[in-house]
């Protein structure tokens, strides 16, 4: 019943998948980090900043996003990010399109995860004599990182799907694998949908339960 | 006078003039990229005013492209909305059975309606309609587009009105008990009405999930939304493609600003109505997905 899969290189397409998802994830994190510094930093100027970046590029359909990198950094702008040949120029093309996008998401997660951060830990620390930069970097981000594991688990597992809109400008991941296989192999498509779909449960199922044990046990108890 | 945030006290004069100085290093970084990113632009020709102006003088880029795809968009958006309410509805209901055998078949199929990427939904039903049913292909993109929505939205607002039943109190379901109604009166009389106030932010923020999505379709399955109106745009104006997803995709952003705008304003309003028992539920952002 499954004999159609031989032909095709599922597991290799998946792989694709999750590269993907780890190099957005690597850096959404580090960006969502610097933004979400940025819409809690003291300077009006760089709040602003930080505000509208995240209030204009979250409402962006991904697909639009996606698409302008490969339409319109690439193909109009020539700016291919150093990438040789065409594949891995899209591979590149799409990580930074999910970076951009993701990070929002990210930051939206910290900024929430140090509200969550009792005034009275910032005020003890600035009685300390800490200046911004640390009280954000040793007392507020550490405990902030702590409770927002489970929204940030929620992101990656998002950012696990999304990565199938890459599939609009032709890379070769999983879904791209699956349109293909639905059009060749069209007296199975349950079949074809049923094996991808699993694909993305076995990818997003774990991790969601792992890092859901993670966040009970690092949450702060207050 | 209190301090803006948690983070940091009311500037005095040292941290204010460290501020201005940070200001101006920020707005010089900022500069730096606006500056490179329009001499990009101008070296590739892409500021001149026969590729900007059209959006401007010329009503017939609105009328023959962006007003029609816009309203693929918004009905394609307004139908997954409209049957994915009822349908997911039913099933944050059918989750919360006393009955084991009701209650994991349906926690089964919402988990896997959340856990599958709208795309491959959207390809997979794109696909079946063609093989088995007789869908006029004019159609098939928007029933596909909609059927696709509906599945993953429908499992997503399944988990927004468990939620919101579940943040009603206990003494509702026992009051409806003490004076004698039935468990299906109890949910349609009592607890229903109250979760919907407290659930119409988050299903308002899902709505934009929607809209964002429906642009998947526009990709994958050449549905003729406001998406996939950037080619033929860009093909009819001098290959204007930086100037069509700039107008583009400010229209997204613009949409969704309202609605989530209206969100917000629902929420506080709900809050003070205070008919309701329950607490308000968390809009449940993007993707499946958290906030």
């Amino acid at each position: 019943m499954f004999d159609f899969l031989t032909e095709y290189d599922v597991l290799g397409a998946f792989w694709v998948t999750v590269q993907l998802t780890v190099y957005s994830a690597i850096g959404s994190l580090i960006w969502g980090t610097i933004l979400a510094g940025m819409r809690v930093s003291p300077v009006p100027i760089m709040r602003a900043f930080g505000t509208a970046y995240v209030n204009i590029v979250r409402n962006i359909p991904l697909t639009l996003v996606i698409i302008a990198m490969s339409l319109g950094l690439y193909q109009t702008l020539n700016i291919a990010l150093g990438g040789g040949t065409i594949t891995t120029t899209n591979f590149r093309l799409a990580v930074l399109g999910f970076v951009l996008y993701t990070s929002t998401f990210v930051c939206e997660s910290l900024r929430s995860g140090i509200n969550t951060v009792p005034v009275g830990q910032a005020e003890a620390a600035r009685a300390l004599g800490l200046n911004f930069g640390q009280v954000l970097r040793m007392i507020v981000l550490p405990q902030a990182f702590r409770s927002v594991i489970g929204p940030l688990t929620s992101v990656l597992i998002a950012l696990t799907k999304n990565t199938t809109v890459a599939s609009t400008i032709g890379v070769a991941e999983a879904s791209l694998l699956m349109s293909e296989m639905t059009e060749n192999e069209s007296d199975v498509i349950g079949l074809v949908f049923m094996v991808f779909a699993m694909g993305f449960v076995i990818l997003t199922l774990p991790a969601g339960l792992l890092l859901g044990r993670l966040a009970k046990k690092a949450a702060v108890k207050r | 006078m209190s301090a803006p945030s948690v983070l940091y006290d009311v500037p005095g004069p040292k941290a204010k003039a460290r501020n201005a100085v940070y200001t101006v290093l920020f707005l010089a970084a900022l500069a730096g990229v606006a500056w490179w990113i329009i001499a990009t632009l101008a070296e590739k020709d892409q500021l001149t005013w026969e590729k900007w102006g059209p959006f401007f003088t010329d009503g017939q880029v609105w009328t023959t492209f962006i007003f029609p795809g816009l309203l693929n968009t918004l009905l394609a958006a307004g139908l997954a909305i409209v049957i994915a309410l009822p349908l997911g509805s039913l099933f944050g209901i059918l989750r919360l059975s006393d009955h084991v055998w009701v209650r994991v078949p349906a926690g089964t199929v919402v988990e896997f309606f959340r856990a599958v990427p709208v795309l491959i939904l959207m390809v997979f039903a794109d696909q079946f309609y063609s093989e088995y049913t007789d869908i006029d292909s004019d159609y098939r993109p928007l029933v596909a587009v909609v059927t696709a929505l509906v599945l993953y939205n429908g499992a997503v607002l399944a988990e927004v009105v468990r939620a919101g039943i579940q943040s009603l109190p206990a003494g509702q379901t026992e009051a409806a008990k003490a004076i004698g109604m039935r468990k299906t009166q109890t949910m349609t009389n009592v607890l229903l009405p109250q979760a919907v106030t407290s659930m119409l932010p988050a299903i308002v923020s899902q709505l934009v999930v929607i809209l964002k999505d429906t642009a998947l379709g526009g990709a994958a399955l050449g549905f003729a939304d406001l998406f996939n109106q950037i080619r033929p745009i860009a093909n009819n104006y001098f290959a204007n493609t930086i100037a069509t997803m700039t107008i583009v995709a400010l229209i997204y952003i613009v949409l969704n600003n309202v609605l989530t705008f209206g969100a917000g304003w629902l929420e506080k309003w709900s809050r003070q109505r205070k008919t309701s028992t329950g607490a308000v539920v968390k809009p449940v952002d993007d993707n499946g997905r958290n906030v």
